[in-house]
């Protein structure tokens, strides 16, 4: 008796039972179900969540490898500037080595594991107990949150902001597709939040600068903007080619503007996520951008202002520094929290890149604002959909004068509405 | 004088097995059948008994809140059997065939010189009126309604439908007939589409307005000819009737006798020789299925087209508004690692490792598989790639899961019909079952408000 057969009398077993869910999770893994259609339409395109998300992984996949290697070429590149060594990032000189990549496969291997295991163990929990089949939104996610957080992370605290996230984010809404806010984002907030020391500052950023700090071996940990926002812009060496391929410290994933580029063009041509979203959030950043950047030539703002060292930074540097190529591509493009409506995403991504830049600028104690930007707007994105529909709806009852528009609730509906039909 | 209409929202699916432009008369059904399923929102109220003799075109049952709505026999013979469901709810009238057929006459109507009244009269008593379907709601148009225009699509875009232009040849006087007797019970227009390149006998009538409609599926799909013309507002009523009930109504003026025959389009990668054939309304499919002959032992046949038409069996009965049966394989298999390996024979609106955008006029053998299991909603913006319509689809479909009949009524619930949701239940990537919850919507608000 083949495999496959095998797991359908397992799955005829389970059928009605507890466990059929967290069985089908599984057996959906290695088999697309059986099913036929049943009514309306009786062919369907091939396409499912789970290819969907398997995509987005697949776009993730390179960002990944890259912030492996980045996370012990960075340990190792702050050791050097601590000993007053100056090097110069080359990809096959000292990037892809195998020092780094130990060092980065011990540190990021077990966010990604972690992510995952808690994460899937909350999804099937609720999915055995609520009775429904385990969607595929967090596979996504889980791959999310190991690369938006710092290297040195706690595992622990990353697992208690993983259940965090994924129920008070999603599970109490109704599971994947009901969710409010983004999933991988309410964890970072969650992090942020609870563990602040650990999620900012100049040490985070690198492997071992924590630990080290005090020591004689310390080394700096810090990131472009955190050396911008102190008004120390002059002090770092990263030219905008390391910026751009990503060879700066950060979070785990967000560095290599390059890799997300890439990543991005081939979720556009897949048409797996909105190209609306991305080009109007870049167009937005770069619009807050150059305001600033006006700010400061026009002569508004003094040198030792404590918001000089961002506000003069070139307009389409912030591009390619902190997370907000990672966000703009990756999570803005979220199609459960974004805006549904194709005029609203554009409202949606154009805020999320202005708002964004304004966050880092006027947020000097973390000056990042790509993540709480996209909370805001996931707050948002219903009130710009509900705009955008009810311009459809106008359009129509403009095109009918003689219907009255009825009030929501209204008493006395039948009797009106009667009359019309008649 | 012709309007052009280019439609540029929309996605032709190609499948094996088009129906060769070539006429077959089908073997003769001993029975026939009139399934209530093909009647939404109708109670059948029985005229005749069972075992009761009838001739064609004699009424067998009538709608419980119209009277004067007939429902016909298809052919002349005796009334064998009514096969009854939950609370004698009845579903199908079988009817044993005459050998020789015999008709009830009705005296031939002029339509030129008719009275509206007379023709409405006609229609209903002659059991022609269940063809003329009304929007709001997608049901049989009230005895008494009146219409601010008429809608007929005669260009077919679905998968595998019968060739309008091709069935309709040859019947050029049946449908200039049913166009005036029509065009009487309207103060609007009778708006007509055909392919811009076509050589549709309906191109050539007097009393319409012509539209030559260009793009992909859904083009010629009726909802979509009337959004873009005139769209259904609140209150209004628009018929829509299919080109091959034309000429039903046609033939009954002209002759006096309701003459069920209908040319059908037999395709589908799993039959042997996919052509037409001539048979009438409730014929055994059987007949002209094994004319054919069928290649596989695991298939499914479809009364209508593989996006709208409902499933039946060797021993189904050709549907009262069908002029399409589809034959494809069942799907009810296992696929390994199915979600991720690269697809290049199942079609995609994605190119997520699906390579049918390389080859838009390949032909695809698609069967029944779901490719995947039902999910909440949670793509974005894909609906409105393959749907013209200034609706938005997606908030529509929510709007009538969630029961909200102001949402539903603002959103453009009036203007749709199921099948017109077809098309995105076809790209659904949840896998959410678009046509019932239109349907479903439909019913409650008629239900409330009609």
């Amino acid at each position: 008796m083949s495999l496959k057969n095998k797991l359908h009398d397992l799955k005829e077993k389970y059928k009605g039972k507890k466990m059929a869910p967290a069985f089908n999770a599984l057996h959906t893994f290695l088999y697309t179900p059986n099913d036929t259609t049943h009514s309306g339409s009786h062919v369907r395109a091939v396409d499912d969540l789970k290819r969907t998300m398997n995509t987005v992984i697949m776009a993730l996949v390179p960002v990944l490898i890259f912030g492996i290697f980045n996370a012990g070429y960075q340990h190792y590149a702050a050791i050097d500037a601590a000993n007053g060594v100056i090097r110069e990032a080359s990809l096959f000189g000292n990037f892809l080595t195998w020092d780094n990549f130990l060092i980065g496969a011990w540190t990021v291997l077990p966010l990604v594991i972690v992510s995952y295991v808690v994460g899937l163990a909350v999804e099937f929990v609720f999915a055995v107990i609520k009775g429904h089949e385990v969607e595929e939104g967090y596979l996504v996610t889980g791959m999310l949150v190991p690369l938006i957080v710092p290297v040195d992370t706690p595992l622990w605290m990353l697992a208690i902001a993983v259940i965090f996230g994924v129920v008070i984010g999603k599970e109490v809404f109704g599971g994947t597709g009901m969710n409010i806010l983004n999933p991988a984002l309410t964890i970072r907030a969650f992090l942020f939040f609870a563990y602040p020391t650990w999620m900012s500052g100049d040490k985070v950023w690198v492997h071992g600068a924590v630990e080290r700090a005090g020591t004689a071996d310390a080394i700096s940990g810090e990131t472009v903007l955190g050396y911008l926002a102190q008004g120390k812009g002059s002090e770092f060496s990263y030219s905008v080619a390391d910026m751009f391929y990503g060879f700066i410290p950060g979070s785990v994933g967000e560095t290599s503007t390059l890799l997300i580029l890439l990543g991005g063009l081939f979720l556009i041509f897949t048409k797996i996520a909105s190209w609306r979203i991305m080009l109007s959030a870049v167009l937005g950043a770069l619009a807050m951008g150059l305001i600033f950047n006006g700010a400061v030539s026009s002569g508004w703002v003094a040198e030792t202002s404590k918001f000089y060292g961002l506000m003069s930074f070139d307009f389409w540097k912030h591009l390619i520094v902190g997370g907000l190529a990672f966000g703009i591509v990756y999570m803005a493009t979220d199609p459960v929290t974004g805006a549904q409506t194709n005029i609203g995403k554009w409202y949606y991504g154009f805020f999320i890149g202005f708002i964004s830049v304004m966050i880092r600028v006027f947020n000097p104690a973390y000056p990042e604002g790509v993540f709480l930007a996209i909370l805001l707007m996931n707050v948002f994105a219903p009130t710009i959909d509900h705009y955008v529909i009810r311009g459809n709806v106008k359009k129509r009852l403009k095109r009918n004068k003689n219907t009255p528009v009825l009030p929501k609730g209204g008493h006395g509906k039948e009797e009106e509405l009667k009359v019309e039909t008649v | 004088m012709s309007n052009d209409i280019f439609i540029k929202k929309g996605l032709n699916i190609n499948l094996i097995g088009t129906a060769e432009q070539v006429i077959s008369k089908a073997p003769l059904s001993n029975v026939y059948s009139i399934n209530l399923q093909d009647f939404h929102s109708i109670t059948p109220k029985m005229l005749v008994k069972q075992g009761a003799e009838v001739k064609a075109g004699e009424p067998l049952f009538f709608h419980k809140g119209h009277e004067s709505m007939m429902f016909v026999s298809p052919v002349s013979g005796e009334l064998v059997e009514i096969i009854r469901g939950d609370r004698r709810r009845i579903l199908m009238l079988k009817i044993l065939a005459d050998k020789e057929q015999t008709y009830v006459d009705h005296a031939p109507l002029n339509a030129e010189t008719a009275s509206a009244e007379e023709i409405r009269a006609r229609l209903l008593k002659s059991g022609c009126w269940p063809f003329v379907k009304q929007r709001p709601y997608d049901i049989i148009a009230g005895p008494d309604s009146e219409p601010k225009a008429i809608f007929i699509s005669g260009y077919s875009t679905a998968p595998l439908a019968a060739d309008t232009d091709f069935v309709l040849q040859g019947k050029e006087r049946e449908l200039q007939a049913a166009i005036t007797a029509l065009g009487k019970l309207t103060a609007g227009k009778v708006h007509v589409s055909v392919g811009t390149s076509s050589s549709s006998p309906l191109a050539k009538l007097r009393g319409i307005e012509l539209h030559k409609i260009s793009g992909p599926h859904p083009a010629g799909l009726v909802g979509t000819l009337i959004n873009k013309i005139d769209p259904i507002n609140k209150g209004e009523i628009a018929w829509t009737i299919a080109p091959q009930d034309l000429v039903i109504i046609g033939e009954l003026l002209l002759t006096g006798r309701f003459n069920a025959e209908r040319t059908v389009a037999l395709g589908g990668s799993a039959v042997k020789a996919p052509k037409y054939y001539t048979t009438k309304i409730g014929a055994e499919i059987a007949t002209f299925l094994y004319a054919s002959g069928v290649d596989s032992d695991n298939f499914r046949i479809i009364n209508g087209d593989v996006l709208t038409g409902y499933k039946t069996r060797p021993d189904g009965y050709l549907g009262f508004y069908n002029n399409t049966v589809s034959v494809i394989p069942e799907g009810d298999d296992y696929e390994l690692f199915g979600w991720n390996k690269p697809v290049f024979d199942k079609i995609s609106s994605t190119r997520a490792l699906t390579f049918s955008w390389m080859f838009p006029k390949k032909k695809y053998d698609l069967d029944t598989n779901m490719n995947g299991e039902h999910r909440a909603f949670v793509m974005t913006g894909r609906y409105e790639e393959v749907f013209p319509m200034d609706i938005y689809p997606l908030q529509l479909l929510k709007a009538c899961m969630v029961k909200d009949l102001d949402e539903m009524e603002q959103l453009g619930l009036y203007e749709v019909a199921p099948e017109d949701f077809s098309l995105t239940e076809f790209i659904c990537i949840s896998k959410q079952p678009h046509q019932q919850i239109i349907r479903e919507g439909l019913d409650l608000l008629y239900k409330e408000i009609g």
